[in-house]
């Protein structure tokens, strides 16, 4: 395999930065924030070289390695420091260090008002830096180090604005959802290395046909829980909704282009884990299809602008969990709907940015209304943004979510009729509540109770959108061109080497199921919101709108099972330690005390302990010595 | 040793010039300790730098000292942290119940007797370095700890007499042994070859365990632990957890499991148990904690029982994580204590709910201390992720189940590590917080190598894996394991 020495720059670059802004403090105000830019351009130019120069080489010799040093090497377990750029990680680098650039230059206008700014940028090219390790890395455990990087990017950004209690908790919550799902990945690769002795992917892809079906399982079901909670998925799906409390570039970037996309990342890169593993690829369909539903429905309900997108970027990821588990050709979809969706969704956070930033940054949809003609070009590339996520043609989200949902009819029997049923209502309550986070956000009557007058962002902030936008628009058609992504991904995941099951649904009925479910969302929204609404959510609603208002209960679920059951066993145990185990050690020290007292009247006042000891010690010492000679 | 001693000649008035004198040696005696790991051959798994004399000719009873991969790592770990630590702490002692130069004669002591502990290859030299150690921190704890320090003091030294004792009549008992079967010894290589039966080599076993797990402190023999790291002074606390407590695992490795292997064997069940309940035990006592020291003091607990169940594990990786682990937790925890005894002399509380905002009042002790906490929890990158995820790859091939609930730990300590986090450093700036001043210079000098180390072996720890694993290596085969292969075999 050809190595390069320029792979450890992606992510050398934006760590040092990230250390150099973190220590310089408050002498870094003025530059840093270029600083950071400037590297995250810098990356993105590594990797687009990268990346033209792995196209000029022919298919098989296209992926390139980099061996930093040995890391840790103990008895058989060995693990280098080791970078892989190949055809799956170049759509990732491009994707990080592209939109990240873009949204760095976003911030530069977004935070200018923040007194700590260049720590917000700090964390920013933490982040990049992570996430690049993650995409990057050779083996499980080298991706286990941006896992928890961008965990701990995440945590640090989601509470940037720690002083409020609400926030610094959203921030904890989110790590610890994301330890859980950590456990499945640390434990994938224990398993993985007590099964094949080894944890590099190419390792383990070698000899992954002669596990037994049990230990693939095992592996795969870990890594499952993994991607549930770095992406989000059911169980694990409560704090990405919290996670909003970051600053909305933030949310843009990690809680919706590309961290929270990791775990598709990382069941595209274990396929071959997966592909001989049914149980594990079945449990993969059933959470990727309860989350898309569970997301949508909760999106259906939110007021607040950020939370919406947030439940929406829940249901998406769910269509590309679903997708990975639809075998190899559901992969390069996979892969295919995470480009969009990084597009249009971080054009559509950015654009909730931009009208927070042109409202006080007031969230709540309720309050807004009309905003389109004081801000026409946020308007403008929203709108973009959500005609490719309802999946319009010719818009970025037709061709990469048609493409799932006829995928999922495909996968035959009763399994495919529910997963292309399930896709497909996704679909229509995704148009609903995409069209109305657009009335409210941006048409009907104007209801933010003051006077002074929305206005539009600046150019700094307007042109990422914008750049964003027209990837949302055309993203899907050139990435589907000639099968162009699924091609390019056939080395990694053999999408085409599939045998190819009859076709359940020709493809062209699919698109006219789906645009009509499409139209069908959209109308009830517009039947449902048009007109004059009030400034305050209704209060009289069905069950279900208040079971999704309060995300269907996945809170007072987690606080009845986890959180207060923790809590008293915590308070027990301090009491059993206290009361039992040093009890008992207190008793035999206040026996000792008495005893020794009136071993001291016998021995005129030697150290009372030191005594009892003694004479304990010495009876121990005979036993032991009786015993011995015996 | 010597330098306590010019030290106990000067007067002392003069605080100052002790503490400079002080400070010097140990900085002296960290470098020869760096000097002795240059020297010090990697691929020779024997036992080097060996000395020894006669001591007491009549019982065979020589001081007898050497070193190999495993005593020296925890050597340069001892001498490193000691300048650190008088650095950290320059006026810990004014306050206490002596004068400072007391102080720092117990703290150069103790040194001497951590180091002679870690070299010494003659059992009853061990033993009495071992007790002797319990001189200096008892005065350490009672003479310059916050209240209730004598109460803790007294129960520590209980706590360690009793094990003591316990371990003193296993040593008298293997001697009785050795005398019977290749006359009269205390040096360990000879020791180890003895043929001993079941049911003694069981007892004797315990003796020297039960002392270990004290010292370690494993459950349900922790309780002395968050009293004493309580009462003590903060320096005090990282040399007490830092260090001496690694005297237990340290002892599990060189006499239960070199001396009886057998015992070690069969009791591996049982422990293998105790480690896995003090892990969730510890983390969540940690959890419930309202007083930081005592935070610090369960999270300890915690991982202690990962370095025991490492241990016996025996598997190279577990063996070497442990190691690996009783070095990484040393620096984690000395920059937790040493952070933490800065913010509780600042705010004259340790009641972690007197803290607020602090990121906000002083960036460089917030930050500090919360890289180390991320250490604590074992973030990938810093370097307890290292011996953690060895220990538990390395239980894992042999103890699967006892991994995976060990795994679970790893949620558990990041509540324990962000509760704390949380309120002391985010949030808004709690009453009585607000003009509590950074860092100082001295300060920010001696916490920044600590640091620093923690972030190197993090993404580098191959120098001490290198002196760690062929003595890991020698210990789990000598006690007659191998490594479980792979199951796909390539």
């Amino acid at each position: 395999m050809l190595t390069s020495a320029n792979l450890v720059w992606l992510i050398a670059l934006p760590l040092f930065s990230s250390a150099i802004l973190l220590l310089a403090g408050k002498r870094s105000n003025s530059w840093g924030h270029v600083l950071a830019t400037t590297v995250s351009a810098s990356a993105f130019t590594v990797g687009v070289i990268e990346f033209f120069a792995m196209q000029g080489r022919p298919e098989e010799s296209r992926a390139v390695t980099q061996k930093l040093f040995t890391w840790i090497s103990v008895g058989t377990f060995k693990v280098d420091a080791s970078l892989l750029l190949d055809q799956l990680s170049i759509c990732f680098v491009l994707l990080i260090t592209g939109v990240g650039t873009l949204i760095h230059i976003y911030s530069i206008a977004y935070m200018s008002h923040d007194l700590d700014r260049r720590r917000f940028f700090a964390y920013l090219n933490l982040f990049i830096a992570a996430m690049l390790l993650l995409v990057l890395g050779d083996s499980y455990l080298n991706l286990y180090v941006g896992w928890e990087g961008v965990g701990l990017a995440s945590y640090l950004l989601i509470g940037f604005w720690n002083q409020k209690p609400a926030y610094a908790t959203a921030a904890k919550k989110a790590f610890v959802a994301n330890r859980v799902g950590d456990v499945g990945l640390s434990l994938a690769i224990m398993i993985a290395f007590a099964t094949f002795g080894d944890v590099s992917f190419a390792g383990i892809k070698e000899h992954a046909e002669h596990a037994s079906s049990t230990q693939l399982t095992a592996i795969g079901l870990m890594l499952l829980l993994a991607a549930c909670g770095k992406s989000a998925q059911f169980p694990l799906q409560s704090w990405l909704g919290d996670a909003m409390a970051g600053p909305t570039p933030v949310s843009a970037l990690i809680h919706a282009a590309t961290m929270v996309t990791a775990g598709v990342y990382l069941i595209t890169r274990s396929n071959f884990i997966f592909d001989q593993a049914p149980i594990a690829q079945l449990m993969v369909l059933v959470i990727g299809g309860v989350t898309l539903l569970f997301g949508a429905i909760i999106g259906t309900a939110k007021d607040d602008i950020k939370k919406a997108l947030a439940a929406s970027t829940m249901s998406q990821i769910g269509y590309m969990i679903l997708a990975t588990g639809l075998g190899p050709i559901g992969y390069a979809f996979a892969i295919m709907h995470l480009l969009t969706h990084g597009f249009f969704k971080a054009s559509m956070f950015l654009g909730a940015g931009s009208v927070m930033h042109g409202m006080k940054d007031e969230v709540n949809m309720r309050k807004f209304g009309g905003i389109g003609k004081f801000m026409p070009i946020t308007a403008l590339t929203f709108g973009l943004g959500y005609l490719a996520i309802i999946g319009v043609p010719p818009f970025a989200g037709f061709y990469s979510k048609d493409k799932i949902i006829e995928t999922a009819f495909n996968a035959g029997g009763v399994k495919g009729i529910a997963l292309g049923v399930a896709t497909l209502v996704g679909a229509m309550i995704t148009a609903f509540y995409m069209t109305r986070v657009v009335i409210l956000t941006f048409f009907g009557n104007e209801r933010w109770g003051h006077t002074d007058e929305p206005h539009e962002s600046p150019a700094l902030m307007l042109i990422p959108i914008a750049l964003l936008s027209v990837g949302s628009v055309v993203s899907g058609f050139v990435l589907s061109k000639g099968q162009g992504l699924v091609h390019w991904l056939e080395p990694i995941v053999n999408p085409l080497k599939e045998h190819h099951a009859e076709e359940f649904l020709p493809p062209i009925v699919v698109s006219a199921m789906t645009l009509s479910v499409v139209v069908i969302g959209v109308s009830i929204a517009i039947m449902k919101y048009r007109g004059d609404q009030l400034a305050v959510a209704p209060v009289n609603v069905s069950s279900l709108t208040k079971a999704a208002r309060r995300d269907l209960f996945q809170d007072d679920f987690n606080e009845t099972v986890f959180m207060r059951p923790g809590q008293s066993l915590v308070s027990n145990l301090l009491n059993l330690d206290y009361l039992v185990i040093d009890g008992t050690v207190r008793a035999v020290g206040s026996i000792s005390l008495t005893a020794g007292s009136k071993l001291r009247s016998l021995q005129n006042g030697y150290v009372r302990s030191y005594a009892l000891l003694t004479v304990i010690g010495a009876l121990a010492l005979l036993t032991v010595i009786w015993v011995v000679t015996a | 040793m010597i330098i306590a001693g010019i030290i106990s000649v000067l007067p002392s008035k003069n605080n100052e010039l002790i503490k400079r004198i002080a400070f010097a040696g140990s900085v002296i005696v960290a470098l020869a300790s760096m000097f002795l790991a240059i020297g010090f051959d990697k691929s020779n798994t024997s036992l080097q730098f060996v000395q020894s004399n006669a001591w007491i000719p009549t019982f065979n009873i020589n001081y007898a000292v050497g070193l190999d991969g495993i005593s020296l790592v925890l050597i340069l770990l001892s001498t490193i942290l000691v300048p650190i630590v008088l650095l950290a702490t320059w006026h810990e002692s004014d306050g206490g119940r002596w004068s400072s130069k007391a102080f720092y004669i117990l703290i150069l002591v103790l040194e001497t007797m951590m180091i002679g502990v870690f070299a010494a290859t003659d059992l009853f030299l061990f033993y009495v370095f071992f007790e002797a150690m319990l001189i200096p921190i008892y005065f350490l704890i009672g003479g310059y700890g916050s209240d209730n320090k004598s109460a803790a003091a007294v129960k520590f030294l209980l706590y360690s007499l009793f094990g003591g004792l316990l371990m003193l009549a296993s040593i008298i008992g293997i001697y009785v042994i050795s005398g019977n079967q290749i006359g009269a010894t205390f040096d360990l290589t000879q020791l180890a070859t003895l043929e001993i039966d079941n049911r003694t080599e069981n007892l004797l076993f315990l003796g020297f365990f039960i002392a270990f797990a004290i010292k370690a402190p494993l459950w349900p023999f922790h309780t002395w632990l968050p009293d004493a790291a309580k009462a003590a002074t903060p320096g005090t606390s990282v040399l007490l957890l830092g260090v001496l407590d690694k005297v237990g695992t340290y002892g599990m490795i060189r006499f239960c499991i070199q001396l009886f292997p057998d015992a070690s064997k069969t009791f591996t069940p049982i422990i293998i148990t105790l480690a896995v309940v003090s892990i969730i035990y510890g983390a969540f006592m940690a959890i419930g904690q309202k007083d930081i020291k005592g935070l610090i003091a369960f999270t300890s607990i915690s991982h202690f029982g990962f370095i025991t169940m490492g241990i016996f594990a025996m598997t190279s990786q577990g063996m070497s994580g442990a190691n690996l682990y009783m070095v990484n937790h040393g620096f984690s925890t000395a920059a937790l204590f040493l952070i933490a005894g800065w913010m509780i002399k600042r705010r004259s509380s340790s009641t972690i709910s007197d803290f607020g905002g602090l990121q906000r009042v002083t960036p460089v002790m917030a930050w500090t201390f919360f890289i180390a906490g991320m250490s604590s929890l074992a973030l990938p990158g810093l370097s307890s992720f290292v011996s953690e995820f060895l220990v538990l790859v390395g239980t894992f091939t042999r103890y699967p189940i006892a991994a995976v609930i060990g795994t679970i730990g790893i949620v558990l300590a990041a509540l324990y590590i962000l509760i704390p986090v949380q309120k002391m450093l985010h949030g808004p700036i709690a009453a009585g917080n607000e003009k509590l001043a950074d860092l100082s210079l001295r300060e920010k000098l001696a916490i920044s190598p600590v640091i620093l180390i923690i972030i190197l072996m993090g993404f580098y720890p191959k120098p001490v894996l290198d002196l760690i694993n062929p003595t890991s290596e020698k210990v789990v085969v000598n006690a007659g394991y191998t490594d479980p292969v792979a199951k796909v075999v390539k």
